[in-house]
């Protein structure tokens, strides 16, 4: 059952022409997903890993859309080299809207090992970040999709236990 | 026939269509044949013609051809499964399967073995698939940009390259000038 956080992130993304999402799921972004299923404004492809999504994103980015990935922090293990040589490298603006897993209230040991990496590896890319950790940062949404598409940059969006443990 | 051969019988038919072309040697030898503002060429990023070409059709209504390797598809396999369960009506994948990593040296890949990669795609979900020589390639694009039907051509010819200038031009000129076109 998705949250009211859940919708106003969605809210947020049609707000900013947001109209294509390509994911790869998380437990923590599920709401998240549920909402962008129901709503008409976003054509929501599901890919298989986050590299190919980034592949469909680029594609609908030159096509005239406005596209986001969702996907978790493990997965910039993954996608390194279509960061810097597709979507950096050709300037394509694409929103990361990222479950930041591996932090304080983690239960799965394995996921804090690349919690680890997650903030160097996005420094090392020098990708501009941000990272909600408390329920009101979620305000900043807006002004960072308006940022990405004006910067030409993938940007990442950290989300972490504690803003999903304590958003309504 | 080699991969060149088949760009060349390839250019009379590409029309308005808007083509997504893979790394390395394809994207050099279609340059070399006939650029034009409605070519997208990967500079790098192996594998992801497909996603490309497939985001692109998803997004605009013009005809789209997205010419990938047999490699390059081996290293995105799960792509067909996404285009399988994603049909779009103006989107055709051609996979020019020469049997090789052509870039790199010409080393056999396991679609000159035991793995059929339209086999692949008709079991990820996608309804029509053709495997079709080199010779016959061009008429098969031809009817496949014309139909209604997104149409996976596996396109088996012989392995090798011709030496062509790599692309210089800048990536941020070939994605702004065929956002141009595809706005046009």
């Amino acid at each position: 059952m998705p949250k009211q956080i859940d919708q106003q992130i969605v809210d947020d993304l049609v707000s900013q022409g947001i109209d294509f999402v390509t994911s790869v799921p998380c437990k923590q972004l599920a709401g998240v997903l549920e909402v962008i299923d129901q709503t008409t404004a976003i054509k929501h492809v599901p890919s298989n890993k986050e590299d190919e999504g980034m592949g469909l994103c680029a594609g609908a980015y030159l096509g005239g859309m406005r596209p986001a990935i969702i996907m978790q922090n493990t997965a910039l293990g993954v996608v390194v080299n279509t960061l810097a040589t597709l979507i950096q490298f050709y300037r394509m603006p694409l929103p990361m809207l990222i479950s930041y897993r591996g932090e304080v209230g983690e239960k799965v040991a394995c996921q804090v090992e690349m919690a680890l990496h997650t903030k160097a590896l996005l420094a090392q890319l020098h990708i501009p970040t941000y990272h909600f950790h408390r329920p009101e940062d979620v305000a900043e949404l807006p002004g960072i999709l308006a940022h990405t598409q004006m910067s030409k940059k993938p940007t990442a969006i950290l989300t972490d236990a504690s803003f999903w443990g304590a958003a309504q | 026939m080699i991969r060149y051969d088949v760009l060349k019988t390839l250019l009379p038919v590409l029309d308005d269509s808007l083509v997504v072309c893979n790394i390395g040697s394809p994207s050099q030898e279609l340059a070399s044949l006939a650029d034009r503002p409605g070519n997208f060429y990967m500079l790098g990023t192996m594998g992801l013609c497909s996603s490309i070409g497939l985001g692109l059709a998803l997004a605009q209504s013009k005809p789209v051809l997205a010419i990938d390797g047999d490699g390059s598809v081996l290293t995105n396999m799960a792509t067909l499964a996404t285009i399988g369960n994603n049909p779009v009506g103006n989107f055709v994948l051609l996979i020019i399967d020469n049997g090789s990593y052509g870039s790199t040296g010409d080393q056999p890949t396991y679609a000159s073995g035991k793995t059929s990669l339209a086999a692949v795609a008709s079991a990820c979900g996608c309804e029509t698939v053709i495997e079709c020589t080199a010779e016959e390639t061009a008429k098969v694009v031809k009817d496949a940009l014309a139909s209604d039907a997104m149409t996976i051509i596996v396109s088996k010819c012989e392995s090798g390259n011709v030496a062509v200038p790599v692309i210089e031009t800048d990536p941020v000129v070939i994605a702004h000038r065929f956002m141009a076109e595809v706005a046009r």
